[in-house]
Parts: C-alpha cells; sequence; structure tokens
C-alpha cells in the first residue's frame, strides 16, 4: 500500500511541475503577474509529493518490503540499517528518484528564499526549473519506476554490491547529487535570462550564490569517493582517470570557472556571454555525467539497464534539454551588451586565464573520456586512454593555473601591472623557492615532479597568505597589530577565498606527497614478524575471524613503530570480507593517518603454511589531501554566508523587508 | 562571424549527440570486440624474459603451418591491473588442469613490481614476455587489461577475450575450443 502512495505522489508531482513547467512562463511572458505566482505554490508542493515518495522508497527498504522488486534486488534483510538507507540510492531507480527530489529541493529553496528576485525572473527560472523536472519524472515513471512490485515476494534480497557498502559511499551519492543538480538552478537562471534577455550584476549576484553552494557539495562529494577509492580498493590511490570520476570532475571544473566568472560579471558587467555559456554547460556536463556515464552508456549502449528504451529516452531528454538551451543560446546570447574593457594584466584578465585554463583541463578530461569512442566510430580502431594521458595533458595545465591562482587575487580591477603585484609576492615567491631548495636536499633532485608540487603548493599558500594580510594592512600607515585585528573583521567572502585557495594548496601537496613520494611493499609475513618499511617497522601481531552482521572477515592487527623504538606504537586493523549473500570480497585497509603520512596495511591471502599476503605504503602528507578538500568546502560554505551575498539586490523598505528572510538565495 | 561563435557550442553538442544517437541505434555491442587478428598468424613481436629464469616468447615459440606446436593460451597481464588479480586463479587453474601452456604478457609494467606480484600470486606461465613500452601490446591488439589469446598449433590467433577470464566464460568459450584444438593435434 505504502509503494502505492509513494508511486501516485510520484505521479502528482509530475502534475505539478507540469503545471509549473506552462503557467508561470506564460504569465511571465504575458505579464500576468497572478500566474506568475502560481510557480511558488507549485515548486514547494512538488517538493512536498517527491518527499513522500522518497520516504516511501526508504520505508520499503527499511522494513525489507521484498514485494517491491527494487528492494529484492539491491537490499538484504540482514543488512545494517545505514546501508538499508543508502541502498534506496545505491541503484538506477532509487538514484533516479533521488534525483528529481534533489532537483524540486532546489526548486522550492528558489520559491522560498527568492523573494528579492525580480518577479519575471523568478517564473521564468523556476518553470525552467520545472521543465527539467517533467523530462526526468516522466522518464522515471515510464522506464525506470522503483516502485514495481514483485509476485510472489521472494523470502530474501540479493543485497547491494558490498563495496557500496561503506560510510563513505552511504553520502557520496547524495553530496555529489546536490552538487550536480544544485547547477540545475545555475542553469535554469541562466536561461531564463536568455528568455529575458537581461544579464547584469544583479543577476551575477543572485546566481553566485547558488554556484557556491553546487560547488561546495560537489567538491564534499568527490573527495568522498575519492576517499572511499582511497581506503576500500586497496590500492593506495586516490585518482584514477576512470569515465565515472571524470564525469563528476567535469562539471566541477567548469562549476570552479563559474565561481569566478560569476564576480567579473557582479563587478565588472562583463564577460556575460561566457558565463551564461558555462551555467548551461556546467550542468549539461552533470546530466552527461549523471545519466550517460554513470549508467555505463558511454562504455556501452546496450549496458544501460540492458533496457535500450530508457537509452533513447534519456539521449530525447538531453538532446531537447541541452540542444534547446544551446540553441536559445546561440540565438540570444548576440543581442547581450557588452560590459566594461580590460587590460590583460588585471583582476579580469586573471579570472579570464583562470576560466580558460579550467575550460581547457575540462576540455582535456572530455577528450580522454570520449575520445577511444570517436576514433571508433569514426575509423573502427580501439585504444583505451589511461592516466598517462591525463598525467601528460593535465597536470601542465594545473601548473600555469595554480601559479596564476597566487597573482590573480592581488591584482587591481581594471588595468594591473604586474612587475607590482609580483613585487607583493616577493616573501611568496622566496618561501616558494626555499621550500624547493629543501625537498631539493632531502630528496636528493630524484624527483623532480614532487618538487615542482610543493613548490606550486608553498607558492600558493604564500600568495593567498600575503593577499589577505594585504586586505587587513591596505597601507603602510596601518601598523601590524591594528593589521592583525583587521584580519577578524575581514568579510567572510575574503576568508572564503583565503581558505578554498590554500585547501588547493593543500589538496596540491597532498597529492604529490602520496603520488610521488609513496614507499611501497608486497610481501609474505607471518604474524610476530616484523617487516620495516619507509622508517616504520609493521609487526603483524595475529590474523583473526571476525563475523559482521552480513560478511565474515579475516582481520590481521598491525602494530607499527618507528624504526628502531620499542613499546607503543600505532594499532592498525585490515580486514578481508566476504559477503553472505553474494560471496563477493572486499578489502577494508588499515589506515593510521598522522599529520604528515598515512600509514596503510591490507591484508591478503594466506598461504596455507601460517603465511599471509600483506601489502603496506606509507604515504606522505596522504591526509592532506581530504584537510585541503574540506577546507576548500569550508571555504566555499563561508564565502556563502557572508552578508553581501545575501544583502546585494536594494532592499524594499517597510513591512516588504520584513517577510524578507535572510537566506542565501539573493 | 560573431554569430558563427555563439552557434559553436551547439554544433559541438549537435556533434556529440549524433555520435550518442548514432551508437545507441546502430551500434554493436561495445563490449563485443572484434580482432583483426583473429584468423591470422601471431605477430612477428620479440619479446624479452620478464624473469632471468624463465625465457621470453616471440614468434618462434607458436607453430606454424608447417611446423604444428601444442597450442597456445597468451594472457596480458600487469600488476596495476585490479581485474588481472581477480582472474588470476583461474588463469592458474587453466594452466594446471588442461596441459596447456599458458604464455604471460607482462605489458607497460615495473619490472620489479610485476616480479613481487607474481611472487605474491604466484607464477603459471611457461613464459614471460615482457613488454614495459607497450610495443608489442599494439602488435597484438590488445584492448584492454587483461586479455586472453587461444593461439593453434598452426601459430593463428583463434579466439581473444577481453577481460578478466571467469568459471563460467572458461566453460563455455574457451574450453571447447582448447579441447577442439587439442583433439585435432
Amino acid at each position: 500500500m505504502i509503494a502505492e502512495i509513494g508511486h501516485f505522489a510520484m505521479t502528482l508531482a509530475l502534475g505539478l511541475a507540469l503545471f509549473q513547467a506552462i503557467l508561470p512562463m506564460a504569465g511571465a511572458a504575458r505579464g500576468e503577474p497572478r500566474w506568475m505566482k502560481l510557480a511558488e505554490p507549485a515548486a514547494i508542493g512538488q517538493l512536498a509529493c517527491l518527499l513522500v515518495a522518497f520516504v516511501a522508497l526508504t520505508n520499503a527498504y527499511v522494513t525489507s518490503d521484498f514485494s517491491v522488486r527494487n528492494v529484492v534486488e539491491n537490499s538484504h534483510s540482514l543488512k545494517p540499517l545505514l546501508y538499508k538507507v543508502s541502498g534506496v540510492w545505491g541503484n538506477h531507480e532509487g538514484s533516479l528518484l533521488l534525483w528529481v527530489t534533489v532537483l524540486a529541493l532546489f526548486g522550492a529553496l528558489v520559491a522560498v528564499f527568492g523573494r528579492k528576485l525580480p518577479p519575471g525572473l523568478k517564473a521564468r527560472t523556476l518553470s525552467v526549473q520545472a521543465m527539467i523536472a517533467v523530462g526526468f519524472l516522466l522518464f522515471t515513471l515510464l522506464t525506470s519506476n522503483p516502485f514495481e512490485r514483485m509476485i510472489p515476494a521472494p523470502l530474501e534480497g540479493r543485497d547491494l554490491n558490498p563495496l557500496l557498502q561503506d560510510p563513505g559511499l552511504a553520502f557520496h551519492p547524495p553530496m555529489l547529487y546536490i552538487g550536480y543538480v544544485g547547477l540545475s538552478v545555475v542553469f535554469s537562471f541562466a536561461v531564463a535570462a536568455l528568455i529575458e534577455g537581461k544579464v547584469d550584476a544583479a543577476w551575477a549576484r543572485w546566481v553566485r550564490p547558488w554556484t557556491l553552494l553546487a560547488w561546495s557539495f560537489l567538491t564534499a562529494g568527490i573527495a568522498l569517493g575519492s576517499w572511499w577509492a582511497y581506503y576500500e580498493l586497496g590500492w593506495g590511490g586516490f585518482w584514477y582517470w576512470d569515465p565515472v570520476e571524470n564525469a563528476s570532475f567535469m562539471p566541477w571544473l567548469l562549476a570552479t570557472a563559474l565561481l569566478h566568472s560569476a564576480i567579473v560579471v557582479e563587478k565588472r558587467d562583463t564577460l556575460k556571454t561566457w558565463t551564461i555559456l558555462l551555467a548551461i554547460m556546467a550542468f549539461s556536463l552533470s546530466l552527461i555525467g549523471t545519466f550517460l556515464v554513470r549508467s555505463g552508456v558511454l562504455t556501452s549502449v546496450h549496458a544501460f539497464a540492458s533496457d535500450p528504451d530508457r537509452g533513447i529516452f534519456i539521449l530525447l531528454l538531453l538532446a531537447i534539454s541541452i540542444g534547446g538551451s544551446l540553441a536559445l543560446y546561440a540565438w540570444r546570447a548576440p543581442t547581450l551588451t557588452a560590459g566594461g574593457l580590460f587590460r590583460p594584466i588585471s583582476r579580469e584578465g586573471a579570472l579570464v586565464l583562470n576560466n580558460l585554463l579550467l575550460a581547457a583541463a575540462a576540455g582535456t578530461v572530455f577528450l580522454g573520456t570520449l575520445y577511444p569512442l570517436f576514433l571508433e566510430v569514426v575509423t573502427g580502431d580501439k585504444i583505451s586512454v589511461g592516466p598517462p594521458y591525463f598525467n601528460a595533458t593535465f597536470v601542465p595545465i594545473m601548473i600555469p593555473l595554480l601559479i596564476a591562482l597566487g597573482v590573480g587575487p592581488l591584482m587591481p580591477w581594471k588595468r594591473g601591472d604586474l612587475p607590482q603585484a609580483l613585487r607583493i609576492l616577493t616573501a611568496a615567491f622566496v618561501g616558494a623557492v626555499a621550500v624547493t631548495a629543501v625537498t631539493a636536499v632531502a630528496i636528493l633532485g630524484e624527483l623532480g615532479y614532487a618538487l615542482i608540487g610543493f613548490a606550486v603548493a608553498a607558492w600558493l599558500v604564500g600568495a593567498a597568505a600575503t593577499e589577505l594580510w594585504r586586505r587587513a594592512k591596505p597601507t603602510s600607515r596601518v601598523s601590524a597589530g591594528d593589521a592583525f585585528g583587521r584580519l577578524f573583521k575581514l568579510s567572510r567572502a575574503s576568508w572564503g577565498m583565503t581558505a578554498a585557495h590554500v585547501g588547493v594548496a593543500i589538496v596540491v601537496a597532498g597529492a604529490t606527497g602520496t603520488t610521488l613520494l609513496t614507499a611501497e611493499l608486497i610481501t609474505k609475513t607471518r604474524p610476530g614478524e616484523t617487516v620495516t618499511l619507509g622508517g616504520y617497522a609493521f609487526t603483524l601481531e595475529d590474523v583473526t575471524e571476525a563475523r559482521g552482521p552480513n560478511y565474515g572477515a579475516q582481520r590481521g592487527t598491525f602494530t607499527v613503530r618507528e624504526e628502531g623504538t620499542v613499546g607503543g606504537g600505532q594499532v592498525l586493523t585490515a580486514e578481508r570480507r566476504v559477503y553472505v549473500a553474494s560471496g563477493q570480497e572486499t578489502t577494508e585497509a588499515g589506515i593510521g593517518s598522522s599529520m604528515m603520512r598515512d600509514l596503510y596495511a591490507v591484508i591478503g591471502d594466506s598461504d596455507g603454511s601460517g603465511g599471509y599476503t600483506i601489502r603496506l605504503y606509507v604515504k606522505p602528507l596522504a591526509p592532506w589531501l581530504w584537510i585541503g578538500s574540506a577546507l576548500m568546502v569550508l571555504g566555499g560554505l563561508l564565502s556563502l554566508s557572508d552578508r553581501r551575498l545575501r544583502i546585494g539586490a536594494p532592499v524594499r523598505s517597510g513591512t516588504a523587508s520584513a517577510t524578507s528572510a535572510p537566506a542565501p538565495a539573493e | 562571424m560573431k554569430r558563427i561563435l555563439f552557434l559553436l557550442p551547439l554544433g559541438l553538442f549537435i556533434i556529440v549527440a549524433g555520435y550518442f544517437a548514432w551508437q545507441l541505434l546502430y551500434g554493436r555491442d561495445p563490449r563485443i570486440i572484434p580482432s583483426a587478428l583473429i584468423g591470422n598468424p601471431v605477430p612477428e613481436t620479440e619479446l624479452p624474459p620478464l624473469k632471468d629464469d624463465k625465457p621470453g616468447f616471440g614468434r618462434a615459440d607458436f607453430g606454424s603451418p608447417d611446423a604444428e606446436k601444442a597450442p597456445v593460451l597468451v594472457n596480458v597481464f600487469a600488476s596495476w591491473c585490479g581485474p588481472c588479480r581477480a582472474e588470476h586463479p583461474f588463469v592458474t587453474a587453466l594452466a594446471k588442469q588442461e596441459s596447456i601452456e599458458v604464455y604471460g604478457l607482462n605489458a607497460k609494467d615495473n619490472r620489479q613490481a610485476a616480479l613481487d606480484w607474481l611472487r605474491d600470486l604466484g607464477d603459471p606461465y611457461a613464459k614471460i614476455g615482457f613488454d614495459p613500452q607497450g610495443k608489442a601490446v599494439l602488435d597484438w591488439g590488445v584492448y584492454g587489461y587483461p586479455e586472453t589469446y587461444l593461439v593453434n598449433g598452426r601459430g593463428e590467433i583463434v579466439f581473444k577475450h577481453v577481460g578478466p577470464l571467469y568459471p563460467d566464460l572458461i566453460e563455455r568459450e574457451l574450453l571447447p575450443r582448447i579441447r577442439a584444438l587439442k583433439g585435432e593435434g
């Protein structure tokens, strides 16, 4: 019964979305304020319906209702509660439901918090948002209904893929979806602005918080996924350049570019058509990412949930939404007026460079992901593109980007002076060179790349700190003591930018340490024996059998001490799990983190005579990857909480302002 | 001129969408990978040994129409490849139970990593060719890792599988062919 309520609520949501797509748009065209107003209740109602549907499906999972096909295929009664819940979105149908629910959530957020938006822009934005919802609700209801019954109901379910039964991955999809779908708001704003034919500083100010929100969640989602790959796959890598990762990385790169170009639109009223294009492309790549790559269409159309109808449907949806918006762009964008001019050496210039490099990076990843397929269509050849391609193309684009990132924020608007900007950065530069020298001595110049990585990271931190300090101490008349006090009065946006940029630096350092300076050892050992690696002594204390709720495990306990010391030490627990329902094995690496390194141990097969294969890594700076990512997210959220973003638009006086909730929508 | 610039994104999208549509409507299943080499003699490439105590292999190690030899499996592997690890027990079992020689083609790998890998998982190979630059990989038309070729007594590739071997595939596709080849020979 509850499943039927869920199904019905979804159908109702489709009706509301249709209504919301048509009436407000017509109202905005004909100047009917009452029609335009209808968008708000419709958006909120749509969210309410989808929440009911989502709760209904979650209920089916939590109670292990095996009369629902989706639950049978992806759940098991022995599964811990957390994974019963995360199983809801661990499959095609359920993840679609989550996707449309988050889409409706963003529509409702615009409806509720967008009180100060001009009514026409708001009505059109919500209408575009609803058009996307109509498409994907239709797709869900017609081809991928999560509420389909299975009669007779089996006694037990087939379980969720054990690799997905993990806290890191439980929250990875919702985070990523909030990021992907958050970009839909920006897309809707861009399309609405194209229809209105007006893009100005106010528009940019309304769009930026949504971009920031989506970007922050996307960053968190990607970092979570990477963290999961790091400890769950047991190979010590954190990024594999596979199509699924690339699919989330491309929208991230473009959202990052958009974040920066929107600043230029806001401050200088220029770069408008480029910003609109970025907004459209960022969401388009999210769509391509979620629906083509994740479903395997990229590698094999036939793998698309083994149902070609779905593939055709999705392709039509993409053609209408992406093709339609790009056609609108080709038609309307040339009429948008260009704004102020600027010199190449200026803040705008630096941001344009940032945008070009980020777009080029996204293009590189796109090519690397799709080129093999294109080549096959054209010539019939099959090739594979792996990490070497990405290392050879992506990294060289990133290095100038990161160097420019240090200089950009110090440039004045309109017209800058590169030598002057560089003089300001002397301290940062000296710092970078010093670190380079120390690194060079430490590793005897053996690993040039590591050197460059650390130099770039140090440069970024130095430049970001200098920039923050200059904000606090704009002239020599402000004393250092006063400047220190002023530091804490700087806007949250300033701190947000600094935090995000320092976060990038920390990720760069972490990635450099983790990939280039890792020590690795695969060997056979018996309990009680000690192996040394990278200055640490790993002792395999014992190997025991352990039981989880739905798996059995072989658990190896390691004690790690610094070489030459006795007693104390860090305890690592590594497991090899075999899941009851599927018989599938997973590895759980034992990881001991400290600020400067990760100790990483994996237990493998027994050789039958008391010995075990073990894999050990010492990964310098690995925790920095996650610390830096967290700092980037924090920077985004800090910036989002800045008062200026909320107050930007002129506040109406009197009674109207009483209703304007302080929220990040304006 | 300016107009054309604004049409560019749409144009690019149409190309991408067109590709997807073509693939969807007329594309064959990309999981089935044809090999131009099937029915043809193995490539001439000479592969140096990976290990000091085990030879590499080359054209002369396979049979030819004039001088037939026993059929051989060629298994492409690398220590960095996760699925290779997954299929390794099956390769080992095949080498043991079917009394067919398996040649390993260690590709785009680091020698020490490959040696560690083999020490770790066991070495079922009769001969192992080492191809750090991936040159032989091109000659053999390797598409993905791992990949397995069945070469008949006349030195012709008769079957190829991309991706890890698994019991069902071995039962259905590989064993009947191996047994047929042995029956002939």
